[in-house]
């Protein structure tokens, strides 16, 4: 493992090593860790061999927990402590969960995300994503027998700004430097794609335990751009359980249940649904605790019709896809079908009849995004030449923008916007004297702020006091390549400045995660100091590795007396990377990051000035 | 022959390139790979690519202050509005849009004649004006289908 040779500073690492890299599909049923081993993506088992690993954790009085099966197993019995699909709670506030009254959990409505509290705790749905992404990391780093440079987490592609920001927290909680957020459907595209050699234009239809996307990506050679994207981020596998399990209450003329009766209800019909794609009737038995006995019988046609509402839903998202495209149903290709919830019959058909064509099945529809996720890991890690690798154009799934007089949303950056992106707007005091000014952040489509996301307020203070409309207050959205929002804000004629990531609208700031890392950490019993040293390490020796070979190939961009200065702090970051001093080598990477600022800007430069060479722009 | 030149350019600058580089090479990815994203926008939009080039002769084509119209265009538009207050269903709605597409492709093209043949800006101006017109017509039809 390159990262860790070094105790030999200076020698660079032979060119056949590869850094480790995973893709993890952190599912609302199901979660997959996936690498690319020779070549080849190949999802990473558990000790048992069992590849999925179920999206459940359970809290123990002792402050232990239980992940995977060992809580599947115990659920019905524990259901107050066994969390299962988090996704679903994921950036939300307590209003926005659906059905939770049919939920066994005692929740907490912080501001921005609910909570669960249980016998460990008030827990949040970041750090219940977090025990589950830990169990991966530490299941891929048993099996790959090195600790992993990066990984790449996929998201549904309509999750929010809020969910994405919230994904990414777990992540860093768990340990994991994350490369990228990677849209699911754009994941699956990726291993479908590369595995067919498809061209041309294709759709993939994500149907997974609790969200559903739809993706429509023009395929070329080494390029998957996402044209337009639609879902329902509430909308899954999770919602047919739950109409099988209410058709069952009132079948069986139920008593209001309690918390155990209702999950054992709840985990027999979905038996009964996985298996109704097989047979044309199955049965859902229960003996509850009151002693009463649930016997019922259900056929594939009552299953359909009480659903059916259900599959019409993602016909609207479908849609409005193909109409932002600007295609039609006739241009599409081939229909990708992603998700455990794509194997119910009547989903396969109602896509079919949709598209006109039979949909495409020949992928595992639980693997394919992980497969997908662990071959950009693979890219991203730098382990692919240029020439073999693939350039991805993702868009967001949103319009981000900006609230205005009378409670009004703006946007500022429109849905399926080709990220990274950046769009500035101005603004203006609308009293005289006015020294403040307060700035509101929604999602949505709609036209009432009330009906949108709220992402993040803050104030712009300061500015000198002039007359109505005198002031210039320009307002800059950035979204980079995860889909994630930073928003600064400048008055133009005296310069006062306010910037924020948007992350803490769900309340979670970087204090938040800090103790829940040091929480983690204590948890898996590691040291916290020698975790620190070994990020530093591998973030000194991943920098030392990257300005070696950009000295390499551009070194003719810098002057002797630039050149020596990088080498100094070079040098200097080398000599400390053995010692064990992790502050010492956090402040010489941020030296040397800092040395080079001008040699990457030029080096960039230089890139589009060789890619645009000899071009004028009417020939374009 | 303008998304091959985007793509060469961002297969140069995309972030994806850089995931494992420094901050600095990060940072400056990012931001040249959004000035590409919002170059390629302009240029593959008619109205947005028209101004633009307007813009670089000097006219300014003044989409909120220039508003006047020649009566017959005005007629016309409130025509096709009241017409999409009127559409029910998905089929009119798509009526409506394809009639509009050939007028906008025709005003496209005498855009391109008055800008690079005839080089009268004035006049190309406003004509992006009434294109400007007919692209938020497309829009209201857009939101529309949602209804």
């Amino acid at each position: 493992m390159a990262l860790l040779q070094i105790s030999e500073p200076g020698q660079s690492p032979a060119p056949h090593e590869q850094r480790l890299a995973v893709g993890i599909d952190l599912g609302t049923t199901n979660s997959l860790v996936a690498t690319v081993r020779s070549g080849v993506p190949v999802v990473l088992p558990d000790a048992n061999g069992r590849p999925l690993l179920p999206s459940i954790v359970r809290y123990l009085k002792n402050g232990k927990t239980e992940i995977g099966y060992a809580a599947q197993a115990r659920q019905a019995e524990d259901p107050k402590n066994t969390i299962v699909s988090v996704k679903r709670f994921m950036g939300r506030g307590l209003k926005d969960v659906a059905h939770a009254e049919s939920t066994p959990y005692d929740f907490v409505d912080a501001p921005g995300m609910v909570q669960v509290r249980t016998v460990a705790g008030v827990k949040s749905p970041v750090e219940v994503s977090s025990e589950i992404l830990r169990v991966l990391r530490e299941r891929a780093e048993l099996s790959l027998q090195g600790s992993l440079s990066g990984a790449v987490i996929t998201v549904p592609a309509y999750f929010d700004d809020a969910q994405r920001q919230a994904t990414k927290d777990a992540g860093r909680i768990a340990g994991l430097n994350v490369l990228r957020l990677l849209n699911e459907p754009t994941a699956a595209a990726i291993a479908y794609g590369l595995e067919n050699a498809s061209e041309g234009l294709y759709a993939v239809y994500d149907l997974g335990g609790g969200t559903f996307d739809i993706s429509i990506l023009k395929l070329s050679k080494g390029v998957f751009e996402v044209v337009a994207t639609s879902g329902d981020s509430m909308l899954g596998g999770d919602d047919f359980d739950q109409r099988l399990f209410c058709w069952a209450v009132e079948k069986a003329k139920l008593p209001p249940l309690n918390a155990r009766d209702m999950r054992l209800l709840q985990v027999r019909s979905r038996d009964a649904k996985e298996a109704l794609t097989f047979h044309s009737e199955s049965k859902i038995t229960a003996k509850l605790s009151t002693g009463d006995l649930v016997d019922l019988t259900i056929d594939t046609e009552t299953f359909c019709s009480i659903t059916q509402t259900l599959v019409n839903k993602t016909l609207g998202p479908m849609r409005k896809a193909l109409r932002d495209a600007g295609l039609t149903v006739e241009q599409i290709k081939g229909v990708v079908m992603v998700g455990g919830a794509t194997r119910m019959p009547q989903v396969q058909r109602a896509v079919g009849e949709f598209f006109r064509r039979d949909p495409l099945n020949n992928l595992d529809p639980d693997k394919v995004v992980a497969l997908g996720a662990a071959m950009q890991a693979n890219v991203l890690a730098g382990n692919k030449p240029q020439g073999e690798d693939w350039l991805l154009l993702d868009v967001i799934p949103l319009s981000l923008g900006l609230e205005t007089m009378g409670g009004l949303a703006e946007k500022i950056i429109p849905r399926n916007t080709t990220i990274p992106a950046a769009r500035a707007q101005e603004f203006t005091t609308f009293k005289d004297g006015q020294t403040g000014m307060s700035i509101h952040v929604v999602q949505g489509e709609r036209e009432l702020v009330s009906d949108c996301r709220s992402l993040a307020r803050f104030e712009l203070k300061g500015i000198p006091p002039m007359v109505a409309g005198a002031a210039r207050i320009r307002v800059q959205f950035q979204v980079d390549a995860d889909g994630l929002l930073s928003v600064s804000a400048k008055e133009g004629t005296s310069g006062v400045e306010a910037a924020v990531t948007v992350k803490p609208s769900y309340g979670l700031v970087d204090a938040d995660i800090e103790r829940m890392l040091r929480d983690s950490f204590e948890h898996a019993k590691g040291d916290v100091h020698a975790r620190a040293l070994t990020e530093q390490r591998v973030d000194g020796q991943r920098l030392l590795e990257a300005t070696r070979s950009a000295l390499a190939q551009d070194e003719k961009l810098l002057n002797a007396e630039e050149r020596e200065a990088i080498d100094k702090v070079m040098q200097l970051l080398e000599s400390l990377l053995p010692g064990t001093d992790y502050r010492r080598i956090k402040h010489a990477v941020d030296a040397l990051n800092k040395a080079t600022e001008d040699f990457a800007a030029r080096r960039m430069d230089a890139g589009i000035k060789r890619a645009l060479a000899g071009r004028k722009i009417g020939s374009l | 022959m303008l998304e091959k030149a985007y793509r060469e350019i961002q297969s140069q600058v995309h972030p994806d390139r850089f995931a494992h580089a420094g901050d600095a090479e990060r940072r400056a990815s990012l931001q040249w790979t959004t000035r590409v994203n919002e170059a390629f926008q302009v240029l593959k939009n008619p109205v947005k690519r028209a101004s633009h080039l307007l813009e670089l002769h000097g006219v300014d084509v003044a989409f909120e202050t220039n508003t006047a119209m020649p009566p017959e265009f005005l007629m016309r538009q409130m025509e096709l509005r009241e017409r999409l207050e009127e559409a029910k269903d998905a089929k009119a709605l798509d009526a409506l849009r394809d009639e509009m597409r050939e007028t906008k492709i025709s005003l496209e093209k005498q855009i391109a004649e008055k800008i690079d043949a005839a080089k009268d800006y004035k006049a190309a101006a406003d004509l992006v004006r009434k294109l400007q017109f007919l692209h938020r017509l497309d829009e209201e039809i857009d939101a529309a289908y949602d209804d």
